[in-house]
């Protein structure tokens, strides 16, 4: 079953000259978990707030847990859970005083909601900082708490509008641990994000859009065939860019991507590691030096630059 | 009801802000502690009166309604904090009622003022303020004056929403509360004013907020009643005119603006 679907969704901001969303469609199978790919200004965020009830579409249809969001705002809200790009807690207020907050909010009643707040920062561990205001805690500690904050009633549906931008390298891998635990719980999750790295972590299916259109739908796998998987790279003195692109090319199967500028030679490769060993020997062999050596996973830019033939522009 | 929970648990929230940071609290007591004493030493003994009492019995109304008035700069810069964090996207996010974050708020600066205004009194008792008018007038006034911030909040909760920026709205708000309550005669008679601004001054609504409390603490008005005018003559009902008035255009403005989605 489809839990979230929007069709053909059309938003314009300033009376029509810029178009956030130009007939995005989109839809997540219960139970699992979509990452929605783009760049700054491809529409992530519009496309969450108008799931979320923040925002109504100038066309289009929108359902979540089949209630039409337009029309049935409040009954949406009941069942959704919603975390943003910027942590929305209080700022001001302990931790622990935020999840009571909210708790109230979604009307559990005094008791529950503080057992649920006390629960909350146990499992995300945030226990020991439960009681210092959140303008203390570091951007991963507010991240987690908003998501504790967008998971107080165990809602079926969860959105989170890039979960982990800004964070630190550490922070992030603690967030995924976070969301991954949520999503084995069996909640339906549709997040966004500017990583590849991140859907391919967290999502069973991906969605590129941009330019507020989805530019390409299926599993990370295919879009990683799509753009080409892991890539070999070297850096060489420029003389020895041809005897390098020759080796590369021949571990590769394919003809390798010289790049004289920055004095690189690339190419698609399928067994990473072992590819990797495979060209130190040869260039050894060769008694040819590289200045760098390595595996490059594809990132954002790849996948738009194998999507769309440009790389991924921001749009202001 | 839930939306009653809903609005109480963000009033709580306000007043859990003060308990955080009591530095707020402080302060603002303090400021309006501050012009009790600095008007009552410096101007008091220049501003001539021939009130019984001394000028400190004209001033403390006077000041009671600008402290209440200024509060609406804290109320919207507080709510346009809350928007510029995303924190307002949170609650509408929310199952709760359309109101309740508005409404928790115009409640929570109520109870603040509630403790502005006792701690000025008691500065004024101690600086030789006495009302005359019976306890039952005394605390009819103050009551009058928690209404009028109420309802002033509301103006403060429309710029708020209106806001992109906090600082600016706090700014702004000052800008406009502040020539508002000194072109009145909360401090000074309006004869001394050029004729245009004594009209101004007469209608506005910090002059007939002053002079109806002026007249419950059990003075005979002399700083309004220059030309007869309607309000200086009825402040009570002005006053309450103008407490409607204001509550019937931002309420409904403020609500619609909070619920309006497409931003």
């Amino acid at each position: 079953m489809k839990t979230v679907i929007a069709e053909n969704l059309i938003k314009t901001y300033n009376k029509g000259e810029v178009k956030a969303l130009d007939g995005l469609s989109l839809d997540v199978e219960e139970g699992t978990v979509l990452g929605v790919l783009g760049p700054n200004g491809a529409g992530k965020t519009t496309t969450v707030r108008i799931l979320a009830t923040l925002l109504t579409p100038d066309s289009g249809h929108v359902s979540v847990g089949g209630i039409d969001v337009v029309k049935h705002p409040d009954k949406v809200r009941e069942i959704i859970g919603l975390s943003g790009q910027y942590a929305a807690v209080d700022e001001t207020l302990t931790g622990w005083d935020n999840l009571v907050m909210f708790g109230r909010l979604y009307h559990l009643g005094k008791k529950a909601s503080i057992a649920r707040a006390d629960e909350l920062l146990e499992r995300f561990s945030l226990t020991e900082s439960a009681k210092r205001p959140i303008k203390t805690y570091s951007g991963g500690m507010r991240r987690r708490l908003d998501l504790a904050a967008a998971i107080i009633v165990k809602p079926k549906i969860l959105f989170l509008d890039e979960p982990t931008t800004g964070l630190d390298p550490r922070g992030r891998q603690e967030m995924w641990g976070v969301i991954k635990e949520l999503v084995d719980g069996g909640v339906t999750l549709l997040l966004t994000t500017q990583y590849l790295e991140e859907a391919d972590t967290l999502a069973d299916d991906i969605a590129v859009i941009d330019h507020g259109k989805v530019i390409a739908r299926g599993t990370s796998d295919a879009l990683k065939k799509d753009v080409g998987g892991e890539r070999l790279e070297v850096i060489v003195e420029e003389s020895q860019l041809k005897l390098a692109a020759e080796i590369i090319s021949r571990i590769s199967g394919t003809s390798a991507h010289i790049d004289a500028s920055i004095r690189s030679v690339s190419a698609p490769v399928k067994n990473g590691t072992k590819s990797l060993l495979e060209a130190l020997r040869e260039f050894d062999d060769a008694k040819l030096h590289p200045l760098d050596i390595g595996l490059k996973r594809p990132s954002l830019d790849d996948v738009f630059l194998a999507l769309t033939g440009h790389v991924a522009e921001e749009v202001k | 009801m839930s939306a009653i929970t809903d609005t109480l648990v963000i009033t709580k929230r306000q007043l859990l802000q003060l308990a955080r940071v009591p530095e707020v609290l402080i302060f603002s007591t303090i400021q309006p502690v501050m012009f009790v004493l600095l008007f009552r030493f410096v101007f008091g003994g220049s501003i001539a009166s021939d009130q019984p009492g001394g000028y400190v019995q004209l001033l403390m109304p006077g000041i009671f309604v600008q402290t209440v008035a200024f509060t609406l700069a804290a109320t919207a810069s507080g709510l346009a904090e809350d928007m510029g964090k995303g924190l307002i996207d949170r609650f509408r996010s929310l199952p709760i009622s359309r109101g309740a974050l508005v409404f928790g708020r115009t409640l929570g600066d109520s109870l603040l003022n509630i403790v502005v205004l006792t701690v000025m009194g008691i500065a004024g008792y101690v600086v030789g303020w006495r009302p005359t008018g019976g306890l039952f007038n005394t605390l009819l006034a103050f009551l009058f004056l928690l209404a009028f911030g109420y309802a002033l909040s509301w103006t403060g909760i429309f710029a708020g929403l209106l806001a992109r920026d906090a600082r600016v709205v706090q700014n702004i708000s000052f800008l406009i509360t502040f020539p508002l309550t000194f072109l009145s005669n909360a401090f000074a008679p309006t004869t001394g004013m050029p004729r245009p601004l004594q009209y101004f001054a007469e209608w506005n609504p910090v002059s007939t907020m002053v002079a109806a409390c002026r007249e419950l603490f059990g003075l005979e008005n002399r700083f309004g009643a220059t030309a007869g005018s309607f309000p200086s003559e009825h402040p009570l009902i002005t006053s309450i005119f103008y407490m409607f008035l204001i509550m019937a255009i931002f309420i409904p403005l403020s609500i619609r603006k909070y619920a309006s989605k497409s931003k």
